[in-house]
């Protein structure tokens, strides 16, 4: 034999997905939502993803230069980070303000941590509660979609009656398609329920998260709400809760990869994400309570391993 | 209905290239090498001397120890050598014949009746004295797993015709060709066992199997042909008790503990062979395969034939080989050399190409959990792996390394490339190192 042969440990074959095609999935899945929110919102959404997207890449590349690393924004991850950031931030922000968004979520929670698969929290929410912290009036400065964009109020923010007391709610059929005020990516949720589907399709998330998750949100506002139905098919589709649902609480590294555990998580998302919405200050709690829940993530894994096939149930 | 198992993998079937060939005969080589350990267990002492002349049949290796399996001559000829020689699973003192192609018979070889005749005993004995082990790859001596302790009540046997592995085609063409010797074999071995209850557990991708079997067992009334899901590992031992009757084997337990003995399809036939015909385990069926090698076939190939020989009756590589395996791409051992023999347990000679061979480079672990979603052992390959980098074994174990079955399904699955089982193995190893020094 003149040349030499390959000796490896089985197994000798690997499936075709990656790490990227996984990440270029997340993107396509988001797509629809992105055009939707440049529909809504014109020229501020698209100052804000672009700023996004961009100091995401920028800030991945370079951090992984200094630290002497491999540099991989190839794998898209830098990408959906940034977009997802986007998606939570309002039209009229200025365009600096995602941009240190971007940064802080790539070089502080994720590249310290150890990049990709390390981060302990979901880099674009830890992000968007820093920002919101930093920059409370840039970070809830609404205005409502269309060409003459005139400042509003959230649809939740209506609800809980907390400011702009006297404006009327949307319709339901307005927050379905995302004809109202909010962030840039959040509004539409039929398209980012699509784009959830097609995660699944493609088999990038389970069910088992989004599911678990809002449902929790609607049996608890059902109950807590005052048994109206309405009601809590309007805390649906109003404020994240299908954005953080499909494509926040699902972040890999920052949620639990246990069955058992995925679904206690996505209760205490859907738990907590109630409690602020009902009796916090905040009109929105979906940010805070994936991040909460992000922390008890190795807990909730510890506690729930599964049992080994073929143990003897206790 | 399709039975199956929780978890598991959909890599690539890849077995069109030879299902549909029918079993041809190797070609004999002139010189071939019998290694005397092609089993799990003691190797065999040599009871032949150089310049000694051998018979086809003849007992060449006598077993040391009752886990163990005698080795016979393939060929007739003369004993050139005794020596340690490559193997496909490391390296093994072994016979080294010439072949003086008359194919003589050796005396012993004769029927040994039928078993309607025969006691459950004397069946085990012929058994042992074929030196028939699982040829499914794993090896394991079949008398020995045909005689569990007393106390051990069996009452299923199930035969392995699920075929699982990517590429191979052998136990698909066995089938097709001769069910009837499947079927006589697993009423054998249901007589050691004196058990009532067959199974013949075959993958759906092979429907002409399934039919063909079906036919065979239709005057049987206690041997079930069933129809399993196609996914890997349907064929793992635990995971086809668990389709089969929905038993799970107890962790760090053997399936006798489940009641059951399960047995590869080839074994069977191979049972069959040696009651009806008297001859022992000299030959086997094979599955040449592979992106690297020009005719792909089904071969009835010789102990001890060369793989090299056998892949020149392919026609050779039609391009670079990158990796030439024994068995299959899941579970199959890479080879350094092509001058290892064909062995009891070789189920296939895969091939691969260059860029087949060759994997992706390892990334960070993201988490995505998919190892923890497909595994069928239902452990976490993903934290076992990252205690095993660190060293960490006895993390590794509370983690329950050792229930890991190595299918690969694991490292198979995972986006990021990395290498889960491969150092799973590691910690493995480690642990039972571990323990047979804390046992001393």
């Amino acid at each position: 034999m003149d040349s030499k042969l390959i000796i490896s440990s089985s197994p000798h074959l690997r499936s075709n997905e990656d790490t990227s095609t996984i990440m270029r999935d997340v993107v396509i899945a988001l797509l629809p939502a992105t055009l939707a929110g440049i529909y809504y919102f014109r020229l501020g959404a698209i100052v804000v993803i672009l700023s996004c997207v961009i100091g995401a890449v920028l800030s991945e590349a370079v951090m992984q230069k200094i630290m002497g690393k491999e540099v991989t924004i190839n794998d898209w991850s830098a990408v959906v980070t940034g977009l997802l950031l986007a998606f939570n931030i309002p039209a009229s922000a200025p365009w600096w303000l995602g941009f240190v968004g971007s940064v802080f979520a790539i070089v502080i929670v994720k590249q310290l941590f150890g990049g990709i698969g390390h981060n302990f929290m979901n880099p674009a929410l830890a992000a968007r509660a820093m920002l919101l912290a930093s920059w409370p009036v840039q970070m809830t400065s609404w205005v409502t979609p269309g060409p003459d964009a005139v400042s509003t109020a959230t649809p939740l923010a209506i609800i809980k009656g907390a400011e702009a007391v006297g404006v009327a709610k949307p319709g339901i059929l307005d927050l379905f398609i995302g004809n109202v005020a909010g962030c840039v990516g959040e509004t539409s949720a039929i398209l980012l329920i699509i784009g959830g589907v097609y995660l699944i399709y493609k088999r990038v998330i389970t069910y088992i998260i989004p599911t678990y998750y809002i449902v929790t949100v609607f049996v608890l506002t059902f109950l807590f709400g005052g048994f109206d139905m309405m009601n809590s098919v309007y805390h649906l589709f109003a404020g994240g809760l299908m954005i953080g649902a499909f494509y926040m609480a699902t972040d890999y590294s920052s949620s639990p990869v246990t069955h058992k555990g995925q679904i206690i998580y996505a209760i205490g998302c859907g738990v907590i994400t109630t409690v602020i919405r009902l009796w916090g200050g905040y009109p929105e709690g979906v940010s805070y309570s994936i991040l909460l829940m992000n922390v008890a993530a190795p807990l909730i894994d510890k506690y729930t391993s599964p049992r080994v096939f073929g143990e003897v149930a206790k | 209905m399709l039975l199956s198992f929780k978890g598991g993998v959909h890599p690539p079937h890849r077995k069109k290239y030879t299902e549909h060939i029918p079993i041809k005969r190797a070609n004999e080589p002139a010189t071939l090498y019998i290694p005397l350990q092609q089993h799990i267990g003691a190797p065999c002492k040599p009871i032949v001397n150089v310049g000694d002349k051998v018979k086809v049949g003849q007992k060449i290796g006598e077993p040391q120890g009752f886990v163990s399996a005698p080795v016979h001559a393939s060929v007739s000829g003369t004993v050139k050598a005794i020596k340690e020689c490559p193997t496909p699973g490391g390296s093994s003192l072994c016979v080294v014949v010439e072949n003086d192609f008359a194919n003589e018979i050796h005396e012993s070889v004769s029927p040994k009746g039928d078993i309607g005749s025969l006691s459950g005993q004397e069946i085990l004995e012929i058994i042992k004295e074929a030196g028939i082990v699982g040829m499914g790859g794993a090896t394991f001596p079949t008398h020995v797993k045909l005689s569990p302790p007393k106390d051990k009540k069996i009452d299923t046997v199930i035969l392995n015709g699920a075929e699982c592995e990517p590429y191979l085609t052998a136990d698909h063409r066995l089938m097709i060709e001769s069910p009837e010797d499947v079927i006589y074999g697993l009423k054998a071995i249901m007589k050691v066992l004196n058990v009532e209850k067959g199974y013949i557990g075959i993958e759906d991708n092979k429907p002409d199997a399934i039919e063909v079997m079906r036919k065979a067992a239709q005057n049987e009334s206690n041997i079930e042909i069933v129809s399993l899901r196609t996914k890997y590992p349907q064929g793992a031992e635990k995971q086809l008790i668990y389709a089969c009757t929905q038993r799970e084997v107890p962790s760090g337990g053997l399936p006798m503990e489940a009641r059951v003995v399960v047995n590869n399809v080839g074994t069977a036939a191979e049972v069959a062979k040696a009651i009806k015909t008297g001859m022992p385990l000299i030959e086997r069926i094979t599955t040449i395969t592979g992106s690297a090698i020009a005719n792909p076939q089904n071969l009835l190939i010789k102990i001890g034939t060369t793989f090299k020989d056998i892949i020149d009756q392919c026609g050779g590589f039609k391009e670079e080989a990158g990796k030439v395996i024994m068995g299959g791409p899941m579970m199959g051992l890479t080879q350094y050399t092509l001058e290892v023999p064909v062995t009891k347990g070789a189920s296939g000679i895969l091939c691969l190409n260059k860029k087949d061979a060759t994997l992706p480079e390892p990334k960070n672990c993201i988490r995505c959990g998919k190892c923890v979603d497909i595994c069928p052992a239902f452990i976490q390959p993903l934290y076992i792996s990252a205690h095993s980098l660190k060293y960490n074994f006895d993390k590794a174990e509370e983690y329950r390394a050792l229930d890991c079955i190595e299918c690969g399904s694991c490292s198979f699955i995972c986006p990021a490339k990395r290498p889960l089982l491969q150092s799973i193995r590691v910690a493995k190893r480690e642990i039972v190192a571990k323990k047979r020094k804390e046992n001393k």
